[in-house]
């Protein structure tokens, strides 16, 4: 397996966002980068820096040239759920809204169960986009799936048709939703809107900062490599490494394959692992109620083990 | 036979339906709007509180509305489906029923989609749907469908009426105030009563009632579509759409044969609706338990001799929280019909119509099963969830509307009842006029 190191692996992720081209208009504008320097930028460029807001119809364009990936390594797992905090902090969700929910899945009663994070899988064939009435969610160029929650009129559609269950609803209205400070873009889904549908959006906001999306980046135990299918690449922060070999060499599957959706999420078997199942019950009492309909939990419970 | 004499006599004989309030109507009607007013107020809760106060959460995101909706648009497409084959075999018996026929059509198609509309989080927003339209959507499709069934049921529904609302324009025995009076003029469209005005109104009505057949059939599959192309378990059958098909005229035999019985009691029409309409309309019913337990059979029956995993995990969900709905909708709901109606020597008006309750009912709960089990039973397990996540219960909110729903199709069949005869005058003329005149007939077509 090639590994990169990690600087390189971040250089190369970084700058997503500076590769389209803009006619020049011939105002320069001098700023001051936060290294001290003083660069001197054409005025068409200035509302383009990495932080900028991407309006609704901006975003869905995509991010050009990239296809973005993302692989998670099973064996490494331990229901930790940092990338479940850090996404609902980002955006802005409450306590018992997930975009990425850890399940504790059992293929067969002869194999032991893993715990499996879910978010989108950001399918190229998404059955929610094929659906959607209006064009709230749509699929861009460079694979992610987003919605624009000032374009959805809340059918549900979407949740229905969605086989993974990756989507959310506003059901009610609350007080976050009225925040105007921040300006509303499909790419952080903040503030959000009640009677829409949300989900996790693979953070496109952090991509053109060129930074890994939250749920990546806050994983202690490095499970979730994330990274660009066009150049192969892919990384969890720590090691960088080639997508195709990464998958190749580790068994790399997609979940539910038969169902011809073509995710985008790929992950790596639960084999040698780093972790003892049980790790993953050193939680919350709540989180592990959450766990009460597993039949494996239902017999941990009835021996006393949690 | 003189036409106009008998016109005169038949309205004569239905005029205490059209002019008459009685206390007991009036009690009626007043209860009916007690009941659309809480539902009303249900719905006003649901608009300035959100969705939050219904039961469906982000695993049930379709509940008991979208249930009702797929009920009353059955209940609409098997009523043109009925009423166009009526009109094209030109059934002998039918003058006494075509109209409870046409009107449950047109009300149900009206009810209906309100139910749709309560499921949208966004109503402030509907007008997106033409704004910014995806064909590629099945929800466009239906939204057409459904809008041209509408317009298509109206039209038919009011050819139907013209020839009535000339005889009821042309009366003066009639007893009615001048808006009513002026409501029949305008209606009424200046239409004598002559052969060349009733040659072409037959014509319309009849490439109409032929129209409405396609409709009708065009809409309820593409409701039965936004189920079956979904990948979900327990919907992605091709199944579907026939299954809608009967079942939906299951439901329409049934709410046909319960209007019938009502009409017949309350209006005092023995003479017109009588024990072979029943018999007719059971004969029809029973074929189609068949027919719908014969569908639900093969579907499950597939789907647990083929056992793949989502499906297992349906039919246990079907089998364990709803074992007691599934025994009543899937077993009783054809059993007992079955029973009252293949024995000839229990075959009476009463039992023919309790049959028809028990199919009605049974049918939407086999709606109710269709809907929220498979939701409650996706690919990727429930879990690290809320527990109120896990299962649906609907809320009074949810209960009032529907019930709501309920009794503005009731509410609104009175008051057409009041607007035009319940048994079609100008038909009952057509029909005595044709007995004689058989090549009269022939001639039209």
């Amino acid at each position: 397996m090639s590994s990169v190191t990690a600087l390189a692996g971040t250089s190369l992720i970084s700058n997503f966002a500076s590769e389209e081209e803009k006619k020049p208009s011939g105002e320069k504008i001098r700023l001051l980068t936060p290294d001290g320097k003083i660069v001197e930028v054409d005025a068409t460029n200035i509302n383009k820096y990495p932080e900028a807001l991407i309006t609704p119809e901006e975003s869905r364009k995509g991010i050009p040239d990239r296809k973005f990936v993302m692989v998670i390594d099973l064996a490494r797992c331990k229901n930790a759920r940092k990338c479940v905090e850090s996404c609902q902090k980002a955006h802005q969700l409450d306590y018992n809204q997930e975009f990425m929910k850890i399940q504790l899945l059992q293929d067969n009663e002869n194999v032991s169960p893993h715990w499996f994070p879910k978010p989108c899988f950001h399918c190229d064939e998404p059955p929610c986009v094929t659906v959607c009435p209006t064009g709230a969610t749509f699929k861009r160029d460079d694979g992610i799936v987003l919605i624009d929650n000032q374009r959805c009129i809340g059918c549900k559609f979407c949740i229905t048709s969605c086989p993974y269950s990756a989507r959310i609803f506003n059901w009610g209205h609350k007080d976050k939703f009225d925040n105007k400070e921040i300006p509303y873009s499909p790419e952080t889904q903040i503030p959000a809107a009640e009677g829409t549908v949300m989900k996790c959006d693979f953070c496109p906001d952090m991509l053109r900062q060129g930074k890994l999306p939250h749920c990546a980046q806050s994983c202690p135990m490095g499970v979730i490599y994330f990274g660009d299918k066009n150049e192969d690449i892919v990384t969890n922060g720590e090691e960088t490494v080639s997508f195709s070999e990464l998958i190749n060499n580790r068994g790399g599957y997609r979940y539910l394959e038969h169902l011809g959706t073509k995710p985008n999420v790929y992950y790596l078997p639960a084999v040698n692992r780093q972790f003892p199942l049980e790790r993953g019950f050193d939680v919350d009492e709540d989180i592990i109620d959450r766990y009460n309909n597993v039949p494996y939990v239902k017999d941990l419970k009835a021996q006393g083990k949690i | 036979m003189d036409t106009n004499s008998r016109k005169r006599e038949l309205v004569k004989e239905f005029s205490p339906m059209l002019v008459k309030s009685s206390f007991l109507s009036n009690v009626w009607i007043l209860t009916l709007i007690a009941i659309i007013a809480v539902g009303l107020y249900a719905f006003y809760l649901q608009l300035t509180q959100g969705h939050e106060i219904t039961g469906m959460r982000d695993n049930v995101v379709w509940g008991v509305y979208i249930i009702n909706f797929i009920f009353f648009v059955g209940l609409s497409y098997s009523g043109a489906f009925i009423s166009g084959i009526l009109h094209f075999f030109k059934t002998p018996w039918k003058n006494s029923v075509t109209r409870i026929v046409e009107i449950m059509t047109i009300l149900s198609i009206i009810v209906g989609p309100i139910f749709i509309l309560l499921c949208i989080g966004r109503l402030d927003r509907l007008y997106y749907l033409f704004l910014y339209p995806r064909i590629q959507s099945p929800i466009t499709w239906d939204i057409i469908a459904i809008i041209t069934d509408i317009f298509g049921c109206f039209l038919y529904l009011y050819l139907t009426f013209i020839p009535d609302l000339a005889i009821l324009r042309d009366n003066s025995d009639l007893k009615l105030p001048p808006w009513r009076k002026k409501l029949y003029t305008f209606l009424a469209i200046n239409y004598q009563d002559t052969p060349s005005h009733r040659e072409r109104l037959h014509k319309i009505t009849s490439i109409m009632s032929k129209m409405i057949i396609a409709m009708a059939i065009v809409a309820y599959t593409v409701l039965a579509w936004i189920f079956s192309l979904t990948l979900q378990p327990g919907w992605n059958s091709t199944i579907f759409a026939p299954d809608f098909i009967f079942s939906g005229l299951y439901s329409g035999v049934g709410v046909i044969i319960i209007a019938m019985y009502i009409i017949r009691k309350y209006y005092k029409l023995e003479k017109y609706i009588i024990q072979s309409h029943f018999v007719m309309a059971g004969y029809v019913l029973l074929i189609l338990s068949l027919l719908f337990g014969y569908f639900t059979f093969s579907d499950y029956f597939a789907k647990w001799f083929s056992h793949k995993p989502a499906d297992v995990n349906l039919l246990n969900t079907l089998f364990g929280h709803y074992f007691w709905q599934f025994i009543l909708a899937n077993y009783i709901g054809v059993i007992v019909p079955l029973f009252f109606l293949s024995i000839k020597k229990i075959r009476t008006i009463k039992s023919i119509t309790f049959a028809a309750f028990i199919a009605v009912a049974g049918l939407w709960l086999n709606r109710y099963l269709v809907v929220v089990p498979t939701l409650e039973t996706p690919y990727i397990p429930i879990q690290d969830t809320r527990p109120e996540f896990i299962h649906y219960n609907a809320t009074w909110i949810e209960w009032s509307l529907s019930f709501a729903g309920i009794a503005a199709f009731i509410l609104f069949f009175l008051l057409i009842m009041r607007l035009v005869p319940v048994i079609s005058m100008s038909e009952i003329i057509q029909h005595e006029r044709g007995l004689n005149t058989k090549e009269d007939a022939s001639l039209k077509n």
